[in-house]
């Protein structure tokens, strides 16, 4: 499809996909809003926006189903007004990523977008119960449903869930939901590195439900979620288990900062996902090197900016999380974006998108 | 039910076969006896028996990847099994099959509460996961009903729910990392013990195939603490409906029990007449299960009551001791016991949308009428995954395939208002032809896409998942 690469194509309607995706005599670079992409293929610009709208809601069994391109804040707004939220707490990436535009759906899903909450109620995957998208040759393909629990053929959701545009267009999501709890209290103490880290560990081994544990420059900091009476019962006996002093706080500044990667610095910047007992190592890795870190799900997420380095900081860093996780570059140069992949994995996603665009036209090339 | 025409040309061979195997893995671990390799005719779908040409039972990776690598060269088809306790004939053998089990391969590898996993062989039970860990605090969330006798390859091969799965997820949310083993014999790591995938999400297509794309011989799964203590509570409805609108009310309230069991009139009858459980004679009978400290477990039960009397309930019992907990679990956990002992049952899977929940019992009231085959539902109300019984008598010609036919027309119906085919039991030979009702051609090739990737001659459990006549090619070429 000829058209200038300035001119965004923006489908009203998944047929308007299939037919555009057809005709592609060249690669598509896709996007939902273009705020949270790791990386975009070369080529025409296709954007989901206008898939936009809400097709389902039902409070009463926690379900959504809604276009791609539907905007994450209207989304959040409908959930919000019958108390319900998508549990996996999408970052929003704008500020540190420097990005403009609206968060859709379909950059959420595609990036596996997830916050602190992940530690306790999963990933954007966990909660992604059913996808329709537009593979790599005009053809429509739906997985999962609108249901919870589904085991009905192979999951594609989970394979559409992070592949950043790289298996398909998305064109429909559905999730499922979760209450808002009645009360959150954040709870914080100051503690050098590896104390604090220790300590989230603990309490995340402790049958007292935290749905935050983060280290950085507020100190080691604990969520609890809950019903009022269970969070005040569930806030004392993490005292009394882990000793020290803490400082009580509703409200959600302090996660919505880690959510978002707040309070880094400039230059390159990483998430790494890590065993939480190797988030100390891999950071101790940039001795020397200008670099600050805030931790996440327990240690088991660093954010790092890293200054100064021809690479990123990538020798370092990946060569500290070998075997005990992987990193990937979010925002910088000198640096495969998405951590290179054992041979045979690499041979399994490579021949996976092959088959689902033979043609290498979508987002070509950007994950390996 | 059909299955594809066996390879003579294995099945002459048999003997080369046999004798290869032997080569490859210790003696004792091919059994090629007729006498022993009858209790691998069939799984759990026990309607359906057919013999393999022999069971290896290897004891590593190493060796699962020399019996895969061996039939890969020889074109013979493998049949993975777990602990075979499959409902849906998942480990189903083919005539011209090697059945390969993990049973053997039970061993903790690892445990680690530091980092929240343990990784397993995964011919360890489900319960043995738990009793690994148990002594120190620590469970393995996902619990199918048959988690006694289940294996973690069978739970990670149907991506397996349970009745706690409402709080803590099923198989895939809990699963971290795994060692599979292609049919070529390549042994691929994928994941481990962090979150999400760098590239793809390949543990997510893997979990839940159903042995279609590998054997998967080694799991780090999350392990969580156990909670304080958990309670139940019983409740009886004058209807469906009121039980189902109850539900619904106990979800939108915020409310996260970790179990909302529901039984009709003909189950709970049942369920009585075996257990004497003390239930109420009613019309429909919920079990809610919270957890926590005491203390919590008591102000979430204060408000579940406050929902619970809005509807008027016929019967209310709180659980008040270990004893009271374990009577009102009783007749629920003998459900399936209960229905084989007044007949034979199949037992169905599909997940509607909650809010269908008292249409969809009302239609299959009559349904069951007009074939004149009794249905009794016991399912997961929570998140809609039913479980309609359906009794026949196996030994009435006629019966199964009238059965069959009704079951074919309740997942059908699950399907049409919005659900699907399967919630946690998987698909297998029971379920394959139905696949077309859900999927339509562009959506099932998809799926076929992601099997040529993983097992391009289509050697791994055969004629499962798929309706044959949509792989056919494939099988043939």
């Amino acid at each position: 499809m000829k058209g200038a690469f300035d001119t965004p194509l923006r489908p009203q309607t998944e047929a308007e996909v299939a037919e555009m995706v057809c005709l592609a005599d060249g690669p598509l670079s896709l996007r939902g809003g273009g705020t949270r992409g790791v990386a975009y293929g070369a080529g025409q610009v296709l954007e989901t926006a206008g898939l936009s709208g809400i097709t389902l809601y039902e409070p009463g069994a926690l379900t959504l189903v809604a276009g791609a391109g539907t905007p994450l804040a209207e989304v959040q707004a409908v959930l919000a007004a019958q108390r319900q939220r998508l549990a996996f707490e999408p970052p929003d990436l704008r500020a540190v990523l420097g990005r403009q535009g609206v968060s859709t759906l379909s950059g959420v899903v595609a990036t596996n977008a997830s916050g602190p909450r992940r530690v306790q109620a999963g990933a954007a995957r966990d909660h992604l119960i059913g996808v329709r998208f537009v593979d790599g040759m005009g053809t429509v393909v739906k997985s999962g449903g609108r249901v919870m629990k589904n085991v009905t053929g192979l999951d594609l959701v989970k394979l559409m869930a992070g592949s950043h545009g790289t298996l398909g267009v998305i064109t429909q999501v559905a999730f499922k939901l979760q209450a808002v709890p009645e009360c959150a209290v954040t709870l914080q103490t100051d503690a050098p590195l590896g104390a604090g880290l220790a300590l989230l560990r603990r309490a995340l081994g402790s049958p007292f439900e935290v749905s935050g544990a983060a280290y950085g420059p507020f100190g080691a900091a604990l969520r609890v979620e809950g019903m009022e009476a269970s969070v005040r019962y569930r806030v004392a006996a993490l005292k009394a288990l882990l000793g020290g002093d803490w400082v009580e706080s509703a409200g959600d500044a302090l996660w919505l900062g880690v959510r978002d990667g707040h309070g880094l610095g400039e230059g390159a910047l990483w998430r790494v996902s890590c065993k939480p007992t190797a988030a100390e190592g891999v950071v101790a890795a940039l001795a020397g090197v200008p670099h600050q870190a805030v931790f996440d799900w327990g240690g088991g997420l660093i954010w790092i900016a890293v200054q100064g380095l021809a690479d990123a900081g990538a020798g370092l860093i990946r060569g500290a999380v070998a075997g005990v996780g992987h990193a990937t570059l979010l925002r910088g140069a000198g640096a495969a974006h998405f951590a290179p992949e054992a041979a045979g994995v690499a041979a399994l996603s490579r021949a996976l998108r092959a088959k689902f665009d033979p043609k290498g036209i979508l987002n070509a090339g950007i994950m390996g | 039910m059909d299955m594809p025409l066996p390879d003579q040309r294995i099945i002459t061979g048999r003997d080369g076969l046999i004798a290869r195997l032997r080569g490859v893995l210790p003696a004792d671990a091919v059994i090629a006896d007729p006498a022993e390799t009858r209790a691998y005719e069939c799984d759990a779908l026990s309607a359906y028996r057919c013999a393999p040409l022999a069971v290896v039972l290897p004891r590593s990776t190493a060796e699962v990847s020399a019996v895969l690598r061996l039939c890969s060269q020889m074109g013979v088809k493998v049949v993975p099994r777990g602990a075979g306790t499959s409902l849906a004939g998942g480990s189903f053998p083919t005539a011209d099959c090697v059945v390969l089990g993990v049973a053997r391969m039970n061993g903790v590898i690892e445990t680690d509460y530091d980092n929240r996993f343990i990784r397993v062989q995964t011919g360890r039970t489900n319960l043995a996961v738990t009793g690994a860990v148990e002594a120190d605090g620590w469970f393995y969330a996902p619990d199918p009903s048959s988690q006694l006798a289940c294996a973690i390859a069978g739970n990670i091969a149907m991506n397996s729910g349970g009745a706690h799965c409402l709080k803590y997820g099923v198989t895939t949310n809990n699963l971290l990392g795994v060692t599979i083993v292609l049919m070529s014999g390549e042994v691929v790591e994928i994941g481990g013990p962090w979150a999400d995938a760098p590239g793809l999400d390949l543990l997510g297509v893997i979990c839940g195939s159903e042995g279609q794309l590998g054997v998967v011989t080694e799991a780090y799964l999350r392990i969580l603490p156990k909670p304080e203590g958990a309670r139940p509570v019983l409740m009886g409805f004058s209807s469906n409906e009121v039980a189902g609108e109850c539900v619904a009310d106990i979800i939108r309230a915020g409310l996260l029990p970790v179990a909302i069991e529901f039984m009709d009139r003909p189950c709970i009858r049942a369920c009585e007449d075996f257990a004497k459980a003390g239930y109420p004679d009613c019309e429909a009978l919920l079990i809610v299960e919270v957890e926590g400290s005491p203390a919590e477990i008591d102000a979430q039960l204060a408000l579940i009551k406050d929902i619970a009397m809005r509807h008027s309930p016929v019967a209310y019992r709180e659980s008040g001791s270990e004893e009271e907990s374990r009577k009102i679990w009783l007749g629920r956990k003998s459900a399936f016991g209960a229905m084989g002992n007044i007949a034979d049952y199949m037992c169905l899977d599909g997940t509607i949308p909650v809010s269908e929940l008292p249409y969809v019992l009302r239609r299959i009231a009559e349904m069951s009428a007009a074939v004149g085959l009794s249905v009794a539902n016991v399912f997961h109300a929570g998140d809609g995954n039913m479980h309609p019984l359906i009794l026949y008598n196996a030994n009435k010609p006629g019966d199964l395939e009238l059965c069959e036919a009704l079951g074919a027309d309740i997942l059908k119906l699950c399907v049409e208002v919005g659900g699907c085919l399967t919630g946690e039991h998987g698909v297998g030979v029971e379920k394959r032809d139905l696949m077309t009702v859900q999927f339509n051609p562009a959506d099932l090739e998809a799926q076929l896409r992601v099997k040529d990737v993983f097992d391009p001659a289509w050697l791994l459990n055969p004629a499962k998942v798929f309706p044959l006549d949509v792989t056919a090619s494939r099988r043939a070429s």
